[in-house]
């Protein structure tokens, strides 16, 4: 009864926080289809030590804070996952355990809880264990291609080692672009089609749930039709980044490489999944394309002119501290509203 | 009785890092090695002690308008003064703390508790009040500098270079990968916030 606050008749939606976080996790839990076939199992390991840590993490602070238990609603189960799918595939454990307890303990329920976060509690976790453990967190393997995927896809290079790399560690391709330049990284997948299609489909080096932009556009999509995000700030931040990194390539204006800006890293991984996150973007329409704008642009800044590997981390958490300002500029007016200025 | 309790307030009820919010500026930047907490903290209590002294024996010389100067004239000297020493007893130190022994004058703990204590009670009751709140400061700064040193580097710094000879050691944790964003100013925002919501948490539930 504490709970009805209208007069019948109601409408009663399906939708409450974990069918939404079941759908998400869903989603996101495709792209380890890829991250399995070309890093191995030990992946799971880390998914599944990451997703442990943070809902142990969420349930032993709200028992001894006294509060709501929610800790199995799904969201820490979430934060959880994105926070592995951020880290290289060769960490050691103790890497995201400590972020997502870092992600759920004071990003998210020492601002409140969920809703009440400012900022995307797996990409401020991912950034703290970034600088805790930068060398860590940058070292990057070369995936290996298993005998039957050779076996339906013979054009696929067979491993990834040139002369610039070494059998075990490497660049990511937007590092060896940044360093070499893209013809190193043609040289390395054989063609510019092989290189697009690996992309596609994951074979590269990077983050373990970055690399697939296929499967994660799969799941994408599906959220899209299950309406649980909305398509404004996916297409607006990937369109802008793309756009920019095309209209500013490296060689002069209008040379950039608009499919490879728009494949690697992780921006698909961040526009789909981080940056729609609910509670850290803003509500309006208007104000969701100022984000995806926004995001889009620092990406591409970063991307150009920094010296980190990846822009896409710091572009969505600058964007969630702006988001209460754009709420507050893009506030929709009520109906019939004509101003203060009427009294006289 | 009351006297005891002049002294303990700047401890516990209004600790000038985790209630007052005062002198945070060094407390950030030179907590990222236990001995430089230890250090900071006696070197501002000196200072506190010393300029509560003088501005409590002299309160009622220095005309109204222009106390704010005569203060920090007061104080600067003794900073001074601690600042030489150190340079010349405890360079390696100095060179650690860089600035901050000098930023001193303008830490908001001594020209506050001037402001507000020394220059209206008596000179016994500036001394507890200078010798409280520094003995605060420097127990705040002390388990501030112990966290983000053992998390940041892996080790509990407590040796102290006098030049010809150094006295005390490091104690190091063995097979520890250190965070560094500790010992980096995010790492200090971070350990301060979480250690002021437990301090007040704690405070909030003996009252």
């Amino acid at each position: 009864m504490d709970k009805l606050l209208n007069h019948a008749p109601h409408m009663k939606h399906k939708d409450n926080i974990s069918s939404i976080m079941l759908d998400v996790n869903i989603a996101l839990l495709i792209a380890v289809i890829p991250s399995y076939l070309f890093f191995g199992p030990k992946i799971l390991l880390i998914i599944a030590v990451s997703i442990g840590s943070a809902v142990l993490s969420e349930l032993i602070f709200q028992l001894i804070t006294k509060r709501e238990i929610t800790a199995l609603d799904g969201s820490a189960f979430l934060t959880g996952l994105l926070v592995a799918y951020n880290m290289p595939p060769t960490i050691p454990l103790y890497v995201p355990i400590i972020g997502s307890i870092f992600a759920i303990i004071i990003v998210k329920q020492l601002f409140g809880g969920l809703g009440n976060n400012i900022l995307n509690p797996a990409l401020a976790g991912r950034l703290f264990v970034m600088f805790a453990w930068l060398p860590l967190m940058t070292t990057w393997v070369i995936p290996q291609i298993p005998e039957y995927i050779k076996q339906i896809l013979p054009f696929m290079p067979d491993s990834l080692v040139t002369s610039a790399t070494d059998a075990v560690s490497s660049a990511t391709p937007l590092a060896t672009v940044k360093l070499q330049g893209m013809q190193e990284l043609i040289k390395c997948y054989g063609s510019k089609q092989n290189l697009y299609f690996s992309m596609l489909i994951g074979f590269r080096s990077g983050c373990l749930g970055e690399t697939s932009t296929l499967f994660l556009l799969i799941g994408g999509i599906y959220l899209l039709i299950k309406r649980i995000i909305t398509f404004e700030i996916p297409i607006t931040y990937i369109l802008t980044a793309g756009i920019l990194g095309f209209v500013f390539g490296k060689d002069g204006l209008f040379t950039g490489d608009f499919l490879f800006q728009i494949m690697s890293g992780g921006l698909i991984l961040g526009a789909f999944f981080m940056a729609t996150d609910m509670v850290t973007s803003p509500l309006t329409r208007k104000g969701m394309i100022i984000f995806g704008i926004g995001c889009g642009f620092f990406t591409f800044i970063l991307r150009k002119f920094s010296g980190y590997p990846e822009g896409v981390s710091f572009s969505i958490l600058i964007m969630n501290s702006l988001t209460p300002l754009i709420d507050k500029y893009t506030m929709p007016k009520p109906f019939g509203f004509v101003g203060k200025k009427e009294n006289k | 009785m009351k006297r005891i309790k002049e002294l303990t307030n700047g401890i516990f009820t209004e600790n000038p890092i985790f209630v007052l919010m005062l002198g945070l500026c060094p407390t950030l930047a030179v907590s990222t090695e236990t001995i430089n907490g230890i250090g900071m903290g006696i070197a501002a209590t000196f200072v506190l002690l010393c300029s509560n002294i003088i501005i409590s024996s002299i309160k009622n010389y220095i005309p109204d308008k222009i106390r704010i100067p005569c203060y920090i004239i007061i104080i600067a000297t003794f900073v001074t003064v601690t600042d030489l020493t150190l340079k010349a007893y405890t360079p390696a130190l100095y060179k650690k703390m860089g600035l901050f022994i000098k930023l001193i004058v303008v830490n908001c703990i001594i020209l506050g508790r001037a402001e507000a204590f020394a220059s209206r009670k008596s000179v016994f009751d500036s001394i507890l009040d200078a010798i409280g709140m520094g003995l605060g400061f420097t127990i705040a700064l002390t388990l501030i500098s112990v966290i983000r040193d053992i998390l940041g580097n892996g080790a509990i710094n407590l040796s102290l270079n006098l030049g010809d000879k150094t006295i005390g050691t490091v104690y190091y944790i063995k097979n520890m990968n250190p965070m560094i964003i500790m010992i980096m100013p995010p790492g200090a925002f971070i350990c301060i916030g979480v250690l002021m919501g437990l301090y007040n948490k704690l405070k909030e539930k003996k009252c």
